[in-house]
């Protein structure tokens, strides 16, 4: 007969968070632990839940889809970045210890405006398409056809959520504010693949071509690891430095 | 439109890779050239006269090595100068990168700070060895090499040259490749696993190949010691050889 495994004894997780609300000028940040029953097939996201529901309703983090998709729930997990709704608590030790992302906005305890950075990153590098007489197009007309392998390869990319976690992962980013991060250069590829978007390479060098763009990447490819996505985030930027090499040098 | 960017961070970033591969073929190439003292005094000999232009113009001219060891220099300069861009430049900088390593423990943000550290280190070791080439070609062979690293106690400079040189040049080889031309597809991780470990066997091999020619030197210069300044002479090589 087939049988779902169980497991029979359950783990005390000592879940270890940081804690801090930056609009209250008497916080202070701190570790505040929790302690409760690990389920079968826990993920940080339930026991978050769990924690907020039971113990504690004044702890700050986000979730929206519980399924990896929206990139909310973006958080250092035992001092790696990660999303929780995708983390199972059965691959961490029994002590867990979660703190924001840095490099973003603290709204309070877990919870980071990852939303404003990414529209920041978004509009200085001017993540859409640029066409020329856009704004008079006929929308009740279909779309140019488009290769399906070129569909594919636009969908690989446009595949990242904007969790944060390469710019919480990367070197260069923690050192250098300015820094667009795997997420902006990704941002410039797809929409360089992109043939409805007339930008050459000369106008996506003006964009990303000096230290703050593709020039500044150490190659220390902690975004290509952390990436929740499996983006091959090395390989895009790689490709890039090369034609801004030719386009710029 | 954006603002127009200068060519110059573009070439800046292509100078840094070109320039470090250089150096990193040069010294690979250097350390199959020293280590000749491993096949006897006659080979190291036969190698130090080839550089000295023997072969080609009949007699030894020490300042064509001179002339390598400028030129080697310059090129040192011209990276050192780039790569300083990319460390960290601010006390804060400094913090932030610390406390990001001692989180993330991430294997490759490590590999790179070794090349920051290695970096730092070479910036005095290269010109203490350079400087002893440059100013005394003529002083390159199984005795005047091998009293140098005993006698005059330069085994630490080339000890901790060895050392540094060769992870700083390893590390940097892998991070070269994962910047331009980084894996791609299903086999990415593969791939680089096997840089990786490529990376690791590279290291291995000339840090090995590296001791046993230094503790060779170390050796003919402890048994040369008493007669040190006298030059090694073959028995084909007319008087005057070293």
């Amino acid at each position: 007969m087939n049988r779902i495994p169980v497991q029979e004894v359950r783990r005390s997780l000592q879940i270890r968070i940081l804690r801090h609300n930056p609009h209250d000028p008497a916080s202070k940040p701190c570790l505040q632990t929790f302690e409760l029953e690990e389920a079968e097939s826990m993920t940080l996201f339930i026991a978050l839940n769990e924690i907020r529901q039971t113990m504690d309703p004044s702890l700050q983090f986000d979730f929206v889809c519980r399924a990896g998709i929206c990139g909310s729930c973006g958080m250092i997990i035992n001092g790696r970045p990660g999303l929780a709704c995708r983390t199972l608590t059965r691959n961490l030790p029994e002590c867990i210890t979660l703190a924001p992302l840095p490099g973003f906005e603290l709204i309070g305890d877990l919870s980071v405006n990852t939303g404003k950075w990414m529209r920041g990153m978004s509009e200085r590098l001017e993540t859409w398409v640029h066409q020329r007489d856009l704004d008079r197009a006929d929308i009740d007309q279909l779309e140019e056809r488009m290769e399906p392998d070129l569909a594919e390869r636009i969908y690989e990319l446009e595949r990242c959520i904007e969790c944060g976690c390469c710019i919480a992962a990367c070197g260069t980013a923690r050192m250098r504010e300015d820094f667009v991060g795997a997420v902006g250069l990704n941002q410039i590829m797809r929409f360089r693949l992109d043939p409805r978007d007339e930008r050459s390479d000369a106008d996506f060098y003006a964009l990303v071509g000096d230290e703050s763009g593709v020039f500044g990447c150490m190659t220390l490819l902690g975004c290509e690891d952390y990436c929740p996505k499996d983006l091959p985030l090395a390989a895009q930027i790689a490709f890039l430095r090369r034609r801004m090499v030719a386009t710029g040098a | 439109m954006p603002k127009t960017l200068s060519a110059l961070s573009a070439r800046m970033d292509l100078l840094q890779s070109l320039s470090g591969l250089l150096l990193v073929l040069f010294i690979w190439a250097h350390m199959f050239f020293e280590s000749s003292i491993l096949l006897g005094e006659d080979a190291m000999y036969a190698v130090s006269r080839m550089f000295e232009g023997e072969p080609l113009f009949g007699k030894p001219y020490p300042l064509l090595v001179s002339a390598a060891g400028i030129a080697v220099f310059l090129l040192v300069a011209v990276h050192a100068v780039l790569a300083l861009r990319k460390f960290p430049g601010s006390s804060r900088q400094y913090q932030l990168l610390n406390r990001h390593l001692g989180v993330i423990r991430h294997e490759d943000t490590t590999l790179w700070y070794v090349q920051v550290i290695t970096g730092f280190c070479l910036f005095f070791l290269i010109p203490a060895h350079l400087y002893t080439v440059i100013t005394q070609p003529e002083n390159i062979g199984p005795y005047a090499s091998a009293d140098r690293v005993w006698s005059e106690r330069f085994w630490i400079v080339y000890a901790l040259l060895l050392l540094t040189v060769h992870v700083h040049a390893a590390i940097g080889v892998y991070r070269l490749v994962m910047k331009w031309y980084a894996p791609t597809g299903v086999q990415a991780g593969r791939t680089r696993a096997r840089l990786k470990r490529g990376m690791w066997c590279i290291l291995a091999f000339f840090i090995l190949l590296g001791t046993a020619s230094l503790l060779t030197y170390m050796r003919i210069g402890y048994q040369h010691a008493d007669s040190a300044g006298e030059r090694y002479r073959p028995a084909s090589a007319p008087v005057g050889a070293r």
